[in-house]
């Protein structure tokens, strides 16, 4: 017997299997929400040290989609980032997400330099993915793609910041449902058999207060000195689930009352699977079960939260049932609105349909620290802005920006981009407003719920905000007083994008039962009126003999015989 | 409709009300912030003031402040582009917290429930039209009157829909529906087809104009009952006030309507769980609309709660008054252009073919300016009137209006014969030529922004423009001008109103009536920006005294 296992043991000593290039990672952070609701972010990231790139031809895929994978290949791609987002993320009541999206699709992509064409590549990349993701990507087109300056900059390696490269629409409209979930499911290398996409089931996702499901693929460095990059794609999924709806008013969530489901291993094909939950705020009122003794603390959007770790890979996770519900119950704190630091709100100021305003809010609450954020606004050309009504303006004065980057749109060809660098002064208000005209559309534009009005896509404000440790002045913590005069760079302030709600805006709609009347009148115009002109001027008149009389008859014939000329 | 099924949330709504018997109106802000968080709303509040031109006698105020409460309901996976509002006023004195209760009520049913796709947005808005007036003006960042108003915090996109719910009579036995607006202005017909379809649908009693509907057309009584239903929504349509709180809604392009619980004498007796029941209905419905109501009518005027007619058929008997004015004009212009017969005395009529300008344009200018002190006066001379004579603000505006209209009558014949000397033959004719085509440009305009207004007015003026002329007998002309004035066709309409609804008064209360009627025509404008008052002050009235100056031609 031990010689037989010595013997089977020893190819695998002798011919050590290739280390694989690629790897999967799995991860659910779970974070109980001010409102009582309940956020779950699912993370899953694919590492691939490979090469698109330079004609390479990859013809073998394991982990990595290769629906994706030739997309990247075939146009180029040097970075994509696609999501999907069915409803608002509420900042005054959950805080800022971990990754923020804007209701409806999102795209955007850098290409490499080596791309020619860039617009033509683009409008064939957003046909592909339409048909990858299922979604009406196939919308996207020049009116409602820009080119932004300064906004987003490539998350991967690579210094390239030439805007050309750079392609970024939304569609505010898009409607996120099941047939958008399955093939992103089907990019997962388990699919939804195992792991933890056993949970997304569609008839819960869609059972909450917002749904967001986005893909990320970018270049990132394989080791420290960045010799070689590897491909890494990243599928995330938020959903937030309602205290009222899904949760009937108790604060009290188990995986099972949010998924319907229980988990019961990890996707065999991961390397890390495992359950984050936030319990930062007040850990004392705390109750989880089963219990867990590994604990880990990470910086996240500028605060130090501490969290609960689950890790899925180990058996005994699962406990004696093999399966794993997690309970987490916390007491009831009563809701008043968050602060958060940075939060911006827009709408459409007036009445009428001919002229309107656009007023965009940005709220900085930091008690004494300004910082800049970047506001980005692509309003569609059927909005014609008027770009000299624009103000800035916060604490009553005018805040003048320190860039402005505005391209103004061209009717049916592309939209207006507006970028401007502001400084938001401390604990303030500002607002940014412009005029605008609403067009009358040609009458084969509208759509076919004209009355519904037209959609203008999300603000994006794009920050670097002062980190609320950064703000934590008397330093509680236990940390040596060496450490902590002047403050790290690296944690005084963080990244955070924030999008404001999208627009609906009416246009001058025309009575669209305006043409069958014109028909029918202009048919009934031309029956009568020019039909009858017609008729008599076509007709030739001849004057009519009145018959002469009989006696007048005789009388000629007669004469006729005489050889008189005829009466 | 689970409104009814779960007894456990009809206990509820039953506490609520029965807790809600103890007066609160008078606004308890902080009590209704509260109550509406706990029941999953986002809540905020909006602090509005007001000084009003002078002092409102019918409700007793005049530096108004107060705060709107307003509670957002956000609909799941919905990116706050489009929302529907609720509203309850919540004044007081006036107690209408029964629809407070019922509205809070709903407000913890509807947040259950996940099938919205709007969001909805409960608010109590604070001395009803005003604190309407600063909720919308907030809302939609626009000032049009002059009204101090802290800006909103929370909004949830396009409104697409609103009701106001009011139901100050303690025992309700039917539900009805308030369409008109500010100026005229009334909502989709769909709206009250879906009140309507609803009504019939849970069974519940519903009138218009507080009369309900009767089923024999046919007979003479029930006739009479149709017209009578709808002289009133055309008496109420010309006032161009606003006859709920949703009246403001309708500026912004939003369909809304106010539901009122009345007390009509039946037996038959609503409780608040059914009116909950009818709104839950309305509100699933109006959810669910993909685009704003604009298939049906924005024109109509209604018979009974089923039945209406349509602009295309009640626009012909205005066309058919109006084209008198334009028959009577053609007439003169034919009159002007024929050559007078060739007498002898060739110079005379050369003379009388050319009557100057300034013989027409003179009474033009001095009739508008007699419109305008009508319509700066009033305001302006309160304090002085009040200091002089022993009056109320009030009075001294509606008194001084009454002074400036009366004294307009001495005023345009007397100086235009200082101005011009005697008037000619043509002189008149052409003066009637243009008082009679800017009349009747002036009624068309109005018959189609509000055509109640539009039809009243031609109803008056077009006998009197048709008829006057230098030559007919003086006083009797005189007095029959003077009763078709503008000023006089409030008087009957005041009259005839209370006619209508069937609580006739005395002269003398009908006259303290029309005082009252004045000041509020002056408020609505100068509050909520109400067109009547200008119009008649700036347009009507000295278009009328065109024709009194006809009359006066020497």
């Amino acid at each position: 017997h031990y010689a037989a296992a010595q013997k089977q043991a020893e190819p695998a000593v002798l011919q050590p299997t290739p280390q694989p290039k690629d790897d999967f990672q799995e991860e659910l952070v779970v974070r109980p929400l001010h409102s009582g609701d309940i956020y779950a972010s699912f993370q899953f990231r694919t590492l691939w040290e490979t090469d698109f790139m330079r004609g390479n031809k990859v013809s073998h895929y394991r982990l990595f989609p290769k629906s994706l994978g030739q997309v990247i290949s075939k146009f180029s791609v040097r970075e994509l980032h696609i999501s999907f987002t069915q409803g608002y993320w509420r900042t005054m009541q959950w805080g800022q997400p971990y990754l923020p999206s804007p209701p409806g699709a999102e795209l955007w992509v850098w290409f490499q330099d080596s791309v020619t064409d860039v617009d033509a590549t683009w409008k064939e990349l957003t046909n592909v993915l339409s048909g990858i993701f299922c979604a009406s990507l196939n919308f996207i087109d020049s009116t409602n793609t820009v080119q932004p300056s300064a906004s987003f900059k490539p998350l991967g390696i690579g210094n390239v910041t030439d805007h050309r490269f750079l392609r970024y629409a939304t569609l505010p409209r898009e409607i996120v449902c099941t047939e958008n979930l399955t093939p992103w499911k089907k990019l997962l290398p388990c699919g939804s058999k195992a792991g933890l996409a056993v949970l997304l089931k569609s008839e819960k996702l869609f059972h909450s207060s917002f749904h967001s499901q986005a893909v990320h693929i970018r270049p990132v460095c394989q080791d420290w000195q960045c010799k070689t990059t590897s491909w890494e794609l990243r599928q995330t999924l938020n959903v937030v689930f309602d205290l009222h709806n899904s949760g009937q008013g108790k604060r009290e969530w188990s995986l099972f009352k949010m998924f319907s489901r229980t988990l019961t291993e990890a996707c065999p094909l991961a390397s890390s699977s495992k359950i984050y939950i936030d319990i930062t705020d007040n850990p004392e009122q705390f109750e989880l079960s089963p219990a867990t003794s590994l604990l880990s603390q990470a910086m996240v959007l500028g605060d130090r939260r501490t969290f609960s770790v689950y890790d899925l890979t180990q058996q005994d996770t699962f406990g004696s049932v093999r399966s794993l519900n997690l309970l987490i119950r916390w007491k009831s704190t009563e809701g008043d609105m968050l602060r958060p630091l940075l939060h911006a709100e827009r709408y459409v100021a007036g009445y009428g349909l001919q002229t309107g305003e656009i007023h965009t809010l940005m709220y900085n609450h930091h008690p004494y620290r300004s910082f800049p954020v970047l506001l980005l606004d692509s309003v569609p050309w059927y909005l014609r802005l008027y770009i000299h009504t624009l103000t800035v303006t916060s604490k009553g004065k005018d805040n003048k920006p320190s860039y402005i980057h505005y391209q103004p749109s061209k009717d049916r060809v592309r939209p207006h981009l507006l970028e401007m660098l502001v400084q938001l002064p401390p604990n303030s208000v500002t607002e940014v407003t412009v005029q605008f005209e609403r067009a009358l559309l040609k009458w084969t534009e509208y759509t076919p719920d004209p009355n519904h009005g037209f959609y203008v896509g999300s603000s994006v404000i794009s920050s670097l905000v002062p980190s609320t440790v950064a703000m934590d002045t008397n330093s509680t913590r236990e940390r040596p007083l060496f450490s902590s005069f002047f403050p790290c760079k690296e944690e005084s302030s963080y990244f955070v994008r924030v999008y404001t709600e999208p627009l609906l805006v009416n246009l001058p709609t025309p009575d669209f039962s305006m043409p069958y009347n014109v028909i029918c009148l202009t048919c009934t115009v031309v029956a009568v009126g020019y039909g009858s002109l017609y008729n008599l001027l076509t007709r030739s008149f001849q004057i009519e003999e009145p018959s002469p009389g009989l006696a007048k008859r005789i009388a000629n014939v007669i004469r006729k015989m005489r050889g008189v000329p005829p009466l | 409709m689970g409104l009814l099924s779960d007894p456990n949330r009809r206990r509820a709504l039953i506490n609520l009300l029965t807790r809600l018997n103890a007066p609160i109106c008078g606004m308890p802000v902080e009590w209704l912030v509260k109550t509406m968080q706990a029941r999953g709303l986002e809540v905020y509040t909006q602090r509005f003031s007001r000084t009003l031109p002078f002092p409102d006698e019918n409700k007793e105020r005049y530096m108004v402040k107060g705060t709107n409460v307003y509670g957002i309901l956000r609909a799941p996976r919905a990116p706050r582009t489009e929302a529907l509002v609720l509203s309850a006023p919540c004044t007081p004195g006036d107690n209408n917290n029964q629809a407070v209760g019922l509205l809070l009520g709903l407000a913890q049913y509807f947040r259950n429930q996940i099938y919205w796709a709007k969001d909805i947005i409960f608010l109590v808005n604070d001395h009803d039209l005003i604190g309407m007036q600063a909720w919308l003006e907030g809302y939609h960042h626009t000032n049009t009157t002059g009204m101090d108003w802290s800006p909103l915090q929370g909004r949830g996109g396009s409104i697409q829909a609103a009701l106001s719910l009011e139901l100050s009579s303690d025992v309700v036995t039917s539900m009805d529906l308030v369409l008109e607006g500010l100026n005229g202005q009334l909502p989709n017909l769909d709206l009250a087809n879906l009140f309507y379809a609803f009504c019939q649908k849970i069974g519940v009693l519903c009138t218009i104009q507080g009369k309900l509907q009767r089923n024999d057309w046919d007979s003479v009584s029930g006739y009479s009952h149709a017209v009578q239903t709808m002289m009133l929504m055309v008496m109420k349509q010309a006032s161009g006030r606003p006859w709920g709180d949703h009246g403001l809604f309708l500026r912004y392009h939003i369909e809304a309507a106010t539901i009122k619980g009345i007390n009509s004498f039946r037996q038959y007796k609503t409780d608040a769980t059914t009116i909950g029941r009818l709104l839950e209905g309305m509100y699933r419905k109006l959810n669910n609309l993909l685009e704003r109501l604009h298939q049906s009518y924005f024109f109509y005027l209604m018979p009974s709660l089923s039945h209406f007619v349509s602009i295309g058929y009640y626009m012909p008997a205005f066309g058919l008054l109006a084209v008198i004015l334009l028959l009577r004009a053609l007439d003169l212009w034919v009159q002007l252009a024929t050559p007078p017969p060739t007498t002898e005395d060739g110079i005379a009529d050369i003379e009388q073919s050319s009557p100057g300008v300034l013989s027409v344009l003179t009474p033009l200018v001095i009739s508008h300016l007699t419109g305008a002190a009508l319509y700066m006066l009033p305001i302006r001379f309160q304090e002085m009137a009040v200091e002089h004579f022993p009056v109320s603000e009030t009075e001294a505006v509606v008194l001084t209006a009454i002074a400036v209209y009366t004294a307009g009558l001495a005023l345009p014949h007397n100086t235009h014969r200082l101005l011009s000397g005697e008037g000619t033959e043509q002189g008149w004719r052409v003066l009637k030529l243009v008082a009679l085509l800017y009349l009747a440009v002036l009624l068309g305009c109005t018959a189609l922004i509000n055509f109640s207004l539009g039809f009243i007015l031609a109803l008056t003026l077009v006998p009197a423009a048709a008829f006057v002329t230098p030559h007919v007998p003086k006083v009797l002309s005189a007095f029959v001008l003077v009763i078709l004035s503008p000023a006089c066709t409030l008087l009957f309409s005041v009259f005839f109103f209370q006619e209508l609804q069937e609580m006739p008064v005395s002269f003398l209360d009908g006259w303290l009536l029309y005082l009252s009627v004045i000041s509020q025509g002056i408020l609505d404008h100068f509050l909520y920006g109400s067109l009547v008052y200008p119009l008649i002050a700036l347009l009507v009235y000295p278009c009328w005294l065109l024709f009194w100056n006809i009359l006066f031609w020497k």
